[in-house]
């Protein structure tokens, strides 16, 4: 029996402790009729089949290990430390439950603390909770947060139209109960400073990307500083590694930063799991929903680390409770604290600044080709959007042929944008790499 | 545990001390018990606010448990505590004294009489322990 | 020994890895945007090293000891799952390459999906929720969306049993309806005359955890969900407790509407220390035009020679999208393993074995631990930690204690409406030795509740930390630390 360790004289055993005959007299209080359907599910394999198996079933995807990657849009292809798939294969971490009981919690308790203690850092804002299921999700507790700091009396959501598309479908279907306004991304040519203008008095939270979706950067301080006057929550939604190099959110006045852990140590492992990173200030604290560990001290003087203000949450709060948020994305904390400690103040700047130029060589060399041109020409951090000679799904098929993955079609999210490409360019692409692109590129485009 | 007769109580564990037409409300201290160690107190309503019997007013939380504080019966908001907020602890030491909550002025005195005496208050504390 | 903050042990100037030279020529960087200050630790490999796995070594997990914690489901998390979430063609597909060149991951998703149909007994099921309570939410704007389309826009109450996990009512509040609470009578089950009561034009749904969080089957879930489908409203399921139904109840074939399961509790994938989860949702025939975007489907019939193509589709009347990408496919690769190695018959023996062992640590506890709902439970079962002739010890203090022993306390203070709850859930990788062994260690503890109540109540003893001043973390609120000052001179 598959992990059951029971042998049959301990089944006999346990019955007749219990008073029962039968293993099938455990179910008397299940409707008869429906008693024991009869499954149509595969018969079990054994493990080496099972090795097998999955082998050929994965083995049937294209992975990015083997062909330069410069699809991105949200989840990127960055180096991973080896050690942190070591410490995340720490029995003792990855089997353990939510540390409801610090005693013999302590180290996910404290590693929760450290990550907690990093993402501040980065982000420049004072606190941050345990984590959300992923960006898209982090940034719809922002909205319920804002809702909540005005206790309800402001309705009205302005989303930049350059916020990664999936995170604004989210935000909507969470609020889909609420009776909100959410407005500002009808069109892509709405700016920040547009986006400014838009905001009035029923203003509850505005919310931009840095770096936005197309991978440009702004200052983003009067828009800050315009939410804040009308009394509206300013939220930014960040890539962390770009955080390694760009100024923190903190800095343009935000009051909540959100954004993907992924880029920050997490595998591909196609669109999940990631982990949502949520920092805000420290009077908001009370109003930010998931959990949240506090330091303190033990019966013995010692130093430990606690949940606390936990009656914010479910489990207390029930109905009253803001988000019904339980189970987060605890391990994949875990594993950007243990990548923002190996690669450390040094390495993260580093990694930026790889990505950075990386990709402002490939974003030069590819405009400098006859039929393909930069769409934006301010500043921008690894990612760029490439006005191409023909439908990008074409030109990524004939890539492919070339064993390149290439970047994300916009056209799909973005009628304004067909036939443009958005490239990310990461510290792994080598100059090589960027080259064959640009030789490609070029080679398809007279067909 | 402490019932002082002058006052008047809720069933959702609020006491409420009538002086003219002006209520001062805060927790008993069975329910600071219950709650155990205080520590957050918030009052959401503001001052100059006219609030219907059972509005939520203010809410506090223990390490273990969160707790509404609503009117006891209709009125306008006069005055808040806000001493307590540094120290919610308070509640837990003297919470028919320094930890008054709120106060406001009664819209309908009418109303007052559905109010618990001491002793039906008691009563009812104690029947919630079995 | 505590271990010191990474921020604790940074020191200036020291760093682990090394990253290539830049390769191509560098670009200027933009004015303006720049940050001064990195505020992160500097350390070496070996000082990482040792911190993360020194911090491991002060956690208890399923690998360390029995971890019987009730409503979690803390079974045996198999190797074999980690190793195959790890393979390459697995770990390093991007989520948005063009799915014709990720036929491996859909169709890993697409018979997941069609297995937990299957168990389940629904006609479609959404991997999108990245876990039980995002499951929770996505169910119930699924019954929100369906009323709206159908015009009946006065439902607007989601009535909720008493005993039911605070995620229940949270989710009910989130999406925008109200809650009604149900109380439940002295089996254990819901009120049948208060459901009753509130059974009128203004019901939504009902959200139905079963077996419940007593561990009991619900008794009378026919009449429960008649009740309910005659007012108009629907059936929600939280499958959190689905462990002891594999292969013995389909949910669906009950009258469930919506049901989400938790791959990280019934399906073997680890908790990770609070995450990742999953929590796909499973819906019936009328509910399909519903789930939440994408879904995995064929959109080319195979043949004999090819197999079938297959892709992202969104269902008609979609509620959204819950996440970004395709949910938790990771955790879902877990699961896949988990259930292609159990396959039909090792399923059933999951929900066999989980609820034989919890019927005998029942059985075995009764007279010393007062059940106050005592009959045949499902996966797991509440007893009282609370003795009238030992007035000042609490369930906390048992809990604690049983740390001395090396095992994991069960769920204490919840459900709500037992005092001083003991929630215990051995699930079926447990042996009837160690069964046998938590059952001492219980027995001990409560004499030693009466002859030596300090031991309790200063537990745990032999644990490298002692209890914890919740208080003093809550009123200080200490919540984040920053890079140590260092004198320079």
């Amino acid at each position: 029996m598959a992990y059951v360790p029971h042998t049959e004289s301990d089944r006999r055993a346990m019955l007749a402790e219990i008073g029962l005959e039968r293993m099938d007299d455990l179910y008397d209080a299940i409707p008869k009729e429906v008693r024991f359907p009869d499954l149509d599910l595969p018969d079990p394999i054994s493990e080496m089949e099972i090795t097998r198996e999955m082998l050929t079933l994965s083995e049937a995807n294209l992975e990015v290990q083997h062909v330069p990657c410069f699809l991105g849009a949200g989840a990127y292809n960055h180096f991973i430390p080896s050690i942190i798939d070591h410490i995340l294969l720490r029995n003792e971490f990855y089997t353990a439950y939510t540390p409801y009981q610090p005693e013999i919690s302590q180290g996910t308790l404290q590693a929760i603390f450290e990550y907690q203690s990093l993402m501040c850092n980065l982000t420049g804002m004072e606190v941050s909770n345990a984590s959300h299921y992923d960006g898209a999700t982090a940034l719809a507790e922002a909205v319920i947060l804002a809702l909540n700091q005005h206790r309800g009396k402001r309705h009205k959501v302005l989303l930049s139209p350059t916020i990664h598309p999936h995170y604004r479908q989210v935000v909507r279907t969470y609020t889909q109960g609420m009776g909100l306004t959410i407005v500002g991304d009808e069109s892509l040519d709405t700016s920040s400073a547009m986006l400014a203008e838009m905001i009035d008095g029923e203003t509850t939270l505005v919310a931009v990307q840095y770096p936005d979706f197309l991978g440009r950067i702004e200052d983003l301080s009067s828009l800050g500083e315009a939410a804040n006057k009308a009394g509206a929550l300013f939220c930014v939604v960040v890539n962390p590694l770009a955080l390694g190099l760009l100024r923190p959110p903190s800095e343009f006045g935000a009051d909540i930063v959100v954004g993907d852990g992924q880029p920050l140590g997490i595998p591909l492992s196609y669109g999940g799991p990631y982990v949502g990173i949520f920092t805000t200030r420290q009077q908001y604290v009370r109003k930010m929903s998931g959990r949240l560990v506090g330091e303190t001290v033990d019966s013995r003087g010692q130093r430990g680390y606690v949940l606390t203000l936990t009656p914010r949450e479910q489990h207390i709060r029930r109905d009253k409770a803001t988000s019904n948020i339980c189970t987060n994305q605890g391990l994949m904390a875990l594993a950007t604290a243990v990548y923002l400690s190996i690669v450390g103040k040094q390495g993260l700047r580093e990694v930026a600044e790889l990505c950075y130029h990386k990709a402002h060589y490939a974003a030069e060399k590819i405009d400098a080709l006859d039929h393909y041109s930069l769409w934006h020409r301010g500043p921008f951090f690894h990612e760029f959007v490439v006005s191409c000679p023909k439908p990008v799904a074409e030109i990524n098929n004939q890539l492919l042929d070339y064993d390149i993955l290439g970047g994300y079609d916009l056209g799909q999210e973005y009628p304004a944008l067909a036939d443009h490409m958005l490239i990310a360019v990461t510290e792994i692409i080598s100059k090589e790499d960027i080259n064959d692109l640009v030789t490609v590129l070029e080679e398809v485009s007279h067909d | 545990m402490e019932f002082p007769t002058d006052l008047k109580y809720t069933n959702n564990d609020e006491w409420v001390r009538v002086e003219g037409d002006i209520a001062t409300v805060g927790i008993t201290d069975y329910a600071q018990d219950q709650l155990s160690d205080l520590v957050f107190v918030e009052v959401t309503a503001e001052v100059g606010e006219k609030l219907e019997r059972d509005a939520t007013v203010a809410e506090v939380e223990s390490v273990k448990a969160a707790a509404f504080i609503y009117m006891p019966v209709a009125g306008t908001i006069i005055e808040t505590n806000v001493e307590l907020y540094d120290e919610p602890e308070i509640i837990n030491a003297d919470p028919y004294g320094a930890a008054w909550m709120f106060k406001f002025e009664i819209a309908n005195p009418v109303e007052l009489d559905e109010l618990l005496d001491a002793t039906a208050y008691e009563k009812y504390c104690q029947e919630r322990e079995h | 020994m505590t271990e010191p903050l990474v921020y604790e042990i940074s020191s200036p100037g020291r760093h682990a890895l090394r990253m290539p030279e830049v390769d191509v020529p560098k670009a200027p960087l933009p004015e303006g945007l720049i940050r001064e200050d990195l505020p992160l630790p500097e350390l070496s490999e070996i000082d990482v090293v040792r911190h993360f796995v020194r911090l491991s070594q002060l956690n208890h997990g399923v690998d360390t000891g029995f971890y019987p914690l009730g409503s979690c489901t803390m079974k045996y998390n198999p190797k074999l799952n980690e190793d195959t979430a790890r393979l390459p063609g697995f770990a390093f597909t991007h989520p948005l390459q063009d799915p014709e060149t990720a036929q491996g991951t859909l169709a890993l998703m697409y018979s997941l999906q069609e297995w937990l149909s299957e168990i389940g007994g629904f006609a479609a099921v959404s991997l999108q929720p990245a876990a039980g309570a995002h499951g929770e939410l996505t169910g119930i704007l699924i019954i929100r969306a369906y009323h709206k389309d159908r015009g009946d826009e006065k439902r607007t109450k989601i009535l909720v049993p008493d005993s039911a996990h605070g995620t229940n009512p949270a989710t009910t509040t989130m999406s925008g309806m109200e809650v009604i609470e149900i109380p439940s009578d002295e089996r254990g089950n819901i009120d049948l005359d208060s459901l009753r009561g509130h059974c009128d034009e203004s019901v939504a749904g009902l959200m139905l955890t079963n077996p419940n969080t007593l561990g009991l089957f619900e008794e009378q879930v026919r009449e429960v969900i008649e009740l309910i489908h005659g007012c108009g409203g629907l059936i929600y399921g939280d499958g959190a407790n689905m462990n002891a139904l594999l292969g013995v109840v389909r949910p669906g074939d009950l009258g469930f509407d919506v049901l989400q399961y938790n791959l990280h509790k019934t399906f073997s994938t680890p908790h990770g220390g609070g995450g990742p989860g999953s929590g796909p949702v499973g819906v019936a025939e009328h509910l399909v035009d519903f789930l939440p975007t994408p879904l995995v489907d064929v959109v080319e019939e195979g043949d004999e020679v090819l197999p079938p193509l297959y892709g992202f589709v969104t269902p008609k009347k979609s509620i959204g999208r819950v996440k970004s990408f395709h949910g938790h496919f990771g955790v879902a690769v877990k699961a896949y393993t988990y259930l292609r190695l159990l396959g039909k018959k090792g399923l059933r023996e999951v929900a066999d074995f989980s609820v034989l062992n919890a019927n005998y640590l029942r059985v075995r506890m009764r007279d010393v631990y007062h059940i106050p709902y005592d009959r045949v439970c499902m996966h797991e079962f509440v007893a009282e930690g609370r003795w009238e002739d030992a007035p000042d010890i609490h369930a906390l203090d048992i809990a604690k204690r049983l740390m001395d022993y090396g095992f994991h306390p069960p769920t204490n203070y919840f459900p709500l409406i037992v005092r001083e709850a003991l929630m215990i859930e051995p699930t079926e990788t447990e042996s009837l030795e160690t069964l046998d062994a938590f059952v001492k260690a219980m027995l001990e503890i409560a004499e030693q509740a009466r002859s030596d109540p300090e031991l309790l109540k200063t537990a745990p003893h032999k644990t490298t930390f002692g209890r914890m001043d919740e208080v003093k973390a809550a009123r200080q609120l200490v919540l984040c630390c920053w890079p140590v000052e260092r004198d320079e001179s």
